[in-house]
C-alpha cells in the first residue's frame, strides 16, 4: 500500500480547496493587513515613536504577519475537516486503507500551505510599507512553520470536537483572536504593568510573535530557544491528542 | 475463499442500544447477496462495521479472509462500498470525486486515471467528466458513487439501497449494472427496499431483524417455501359477487376484477376451467404483488 500517494492526494485536494476559493482565503488577508499597516504602521505609528530601538512599524511587521499564519493554518484546517465531516465525504477517507497519520498529516499540510502562503502575502504588502531586512531567513521560515503546524493541528482537534459550525468559530472568534492582539503584535510587554506581563507569559502565543520577530529584527521579550522549546512540546502533546481521538473515532466514527 | 465471514458479531452504541445481538454470516465470492430487513433491523450498523465507519462492540468480521481489525489495510482494500446517502464531495469535478479515491487506496496517478476512465464510462457518466458533481442529476449521482467504489477493483461490492429514489426507468439501467459487475467476478451484497429488485438480481438472502439473522438461504429455496401464488384476474363481464370454486380463495376486488389464493399444490388450470365453466371469461391475469414480499412480511412480523 502506497501511502504516500494517500498523503499527496489528501494535500492536493487541500491546496485546489483554498485557492478555488481564494477571494474568501486569500484575499481578505491581503486587504485586512494593508489596513493594519496603513492605520497603526503610518497613521499612529509616526506619534508612537520607537519601541525596542525600532521604528513602530517595524515593530508591529513581524507579529502581524504571524498573526496571519496562525489564523490561516488554524481556520483552514478546521474548516475544511468539520466541512468533510458535515457533507459526510470523510466516509471516502475512513473506508480506505488511509492510516489515521496519513489523515492527520494530510490536512495539516493543507493547513501549513496556507498559512505560510498568506504569510508570504503579507510580508510582501509590509515589504510596501515598511523597509524591513529579515536578519536570519532560515530561522524565520523555521519558527512561522512551526507556527502554522502547531496551529493546523489545534484546528484539526477543534473540527473532530466540532458538531456545528458554531463549533468551528467559537476557538477563533474567542479565544485565537483575542490571544493573538495581547500575544504581542502591536506592543512589547515591557510596556505593561508588572502584573499584567506576569499574567502576559501565560499566553503561548507571545512566544511564537517574539521568536519570529526575534529573528527578523533582532528584538525579542522572551528567550528565542525557550520559545521554540515550548512550541515543539506543544506540536507534539496536539500531534498525540489528534492521533488518539482519529485512533478511538470520536466525532467521525459511530 | 468466503468474500465476507462474519463470526458472533455484536454491536451496543453508547446510549445502551443494541444494534447487533451475534450476527453470524457467510458470503461466498462471486455471490450475489440480498441482505434485506425493516428499518431499524441493523443493516445500516452491520454494513458500517464491515466497512469500518462504525467501531464493532465485540465478534469477527473477515473480508476477502483478512480481519478488519488486525488485517485493516488488506481488508480495507478488498471492499467497495455505495452508501445509502450521497457522500462525496459536491464541489468537486465528477472526475476528482472518482480520482481523489482511486489516489486514497494509493494507486499510482497513470493507473488511477486509466481505471477513473473505465468506471466512469462503464457508468455512463465520461461526458459528464468535468461536471461539478452537484450539478449532477440524482441518477447520475448514485452511479457516480458505484463508479468511485469501483475504482480500485473491489472484491467485493457493498450496494446499500442503491437505486432509493430513482425512477424505474434508472434503476432498470443500474440493475443491468450490477450484473455485468457481478458477472465480472465481483462480489455483491445488495441491501434494498425494492424486494423485486432483490429477487430479479440475487442468488442467496438473509433477513435481519431486531439485530439478529432470522432467515439465511438461497433465493429458490426460500421462494419454493411460499405456499400461494396470489394472483388479480381482469374479467370481461361486470360481477356482484365472487365465484365458489373449491380448492381457490376468491376475493371481489371491484366489478371487473377478482383476486385469489392459488395453492401451488394445485396449480392454476384448475381455476379457469372452472371460471370457464360459470361463464366467466378471464381477459388478464397479473401477480397481486412480489413473491419476496409476501414472505418478507411474515417473517418480519
Amino acid at each position: 500500500m502506497n501511502y504516500y500517494i494517500a498523503f499527496l492526494t489528501i494535500f492536493f485536494k487541500e491546496i485546489r480547496r483554498f485557492t478555488r476559493i481564494w477571494p474568501q482565503t486569500l484575499l481578505p488577508p491581503a486587504i485586512t493587513t494593508s489596513l493594519y499597516f496603513l492605520i497603526f504602521g503610518q497613521l499612529i505609528g509616526q506619534r508612537v515613536g520607537s519601541v525596542n530601538g525600532q521604528s513602530y512599524m517595524d515593530y508591529i511587521v513581524p507579529g502581524i504577519i504571524l498573526m496571519s499564519v496562525i489564523s490561516h493554518s488554524y481556520s483552514n484546517v478546521v474548516s475544511s475537516f468539520y466541512s468533510t465531516k458535515f457533507q459526510r465525504h470523510i466516509e471516502e477517507l475512513l473506508v480506505a486503507p488511509v492510516p489515521n497519520s496519513v489523515i492527520l498529516l494530510g490536512y495539516v499540510s493543507g493547513g501549513i500551505a496556507r498559512g505560510l502562503l498568506v504569510g508570504s502575502v503579507v510580508t510582501g504588502i509590509a515589504m510596501m510599507f515598511s523597509q524591513f531586512s529579515v536578519l536570519n531567513v532560515g530561522m524565520a521560515l523555521w519558527v512561522a512553520f512551526l507556527t502554522s503546524l502547531l496551529f493546523a493541528l489545534a484546528g484539526f482537534i477543534n473540527a473532530v470536537f466540532a458538531d456545528s459550525f458554531d463549533d468551528i468559530s467559537i476557538i477563533p472568534n474567542f479565544v485565537l483572536t483575542p490571544l493573538s492582539y495581547l500575544g504581542g503584535v502591536f506592543y512589547s510587554i515591557a510596556m505593561l504593568p508588572e502584573f499584567w506581563q506576569k499574567i502576559a507569559l501565560a499566553n503561548p502565543i507571545l512566544y511564537m510573535i517574539n521568536a519570529f520577530r526575534f529573528c527578523i529584527i533582532g528584538v525579542s521579550d522572551i528567550d528565542i530557544q525557550l520559545a521554540i522549546t515550548m512550541t515543539i512540546m506543544f506540536i507534539v502533546l496536539l500531534t498525540l491528542i489528534a492521533l488518539a481521538l482519529l485512533h478511538k473515532g470520536v466525532g467521525i466514527k459511530n | 475463499m468466503k468474500a465476507l465471514s462474519i463470526h458472533n458479531l455484536k454491536k451496543t452504541y453508547s446510549n445502551g442500544f443494541e444494534a447487533l445481538k451475534g450476527i453470524d454470516l457467510e458470503v461466498e465470492s462471486g455471490d450475489f447477496f440480498a441482505l434485506l430487513g425493516p428499518n431499524g433491523a441493523g443493516k445500516s450498523t452491520l454494513i458500517g462495521i464491515i466497512s469500518s465507519l462504525v467501531n464493532k462492540s465485540s465478534g469477527q468480521v473477515a473480508i476477502c479472509g483478512h480481519d478488519i481489525q488486525d488485517q485493516s489495510a488488506a481488508a480495507k482494500s478488498c471492499i467497495g462500498l455505495v452508501p445509502q446517502e450521497i457522500n462525496f464531495n459536491q464541489f468537486e469535478t465528477t472526475k476528482n470525486v472518482v480520482l481523489n479515491q482511486a489516489g486514497f487506496y494509493g494507486i499510482p496517478r497513470k493507473q488511477a486515471l486509466i481505471n477513473t476512465e473505465r468506471c466512469l464510462k462503464q457508468m455512463d457518466l465520461w461526458e459528464k467528466r468535468d461536471v461539478v458533481s452537484r450539478r449532477l442529476s440524482g441518477g447520475m449521482k448514485r452511479r457516480l458513487m458505484i463508479a468511485r467504489a469501483m475504482v480500485h477493483n473491489p472484491r467485493l461490492l457493498i450496494l446499500d439501497e442503491p437505486t432509493a429514489g430513482v425512477d424505474i426507468e434508472i434503476r432498470r439501467s443500474m440493475w443491468k449494472l450490477m450484473e455485468e459487475v457481478n458477472q465480472s467476478g465481483t462480489t455483491i451484497i445488495l441491501t434494498t427496499h425494492y424486494l423485486e429488485e432483490a429477487e430479479s438480481l440475487c442468488r442467496n438472502i438473509a433477513i435481519i431483524n431486531n439485530g439478529q439473522i432470522i432467515e439465511k438461504s438461497s433465493m429458490h429455496d426460500l421462494l419454493s417455501r411460499i405456499p400461494l401464488e396470489y394472483f388479480v384476474l381482469d374479467v370481461a363481464a361486470p360481477l356482484t359477487e365472487a365465484p365458489q370454486i373449491q380448492g381457490y380463495a376468491i376475493h371481489l376486488a371491484d366489478s371487473h376484477s377478482l383476486e385469489v389464493a392459488v395453492d401451488k399444490s394445485l396449480g392454476i388450470n384448475s381455476l379457469f376451467q372452472q371460471l370457464a365453466e360459470q361463464g366467466i371469461t378471464v381477459l388478464s391475469l397479473k401477480n397481486k404483488s412480489n413473491r419476496l414480499e409476501q414472505l418478507f412480511i411474515d417473517l418480519v412480523q
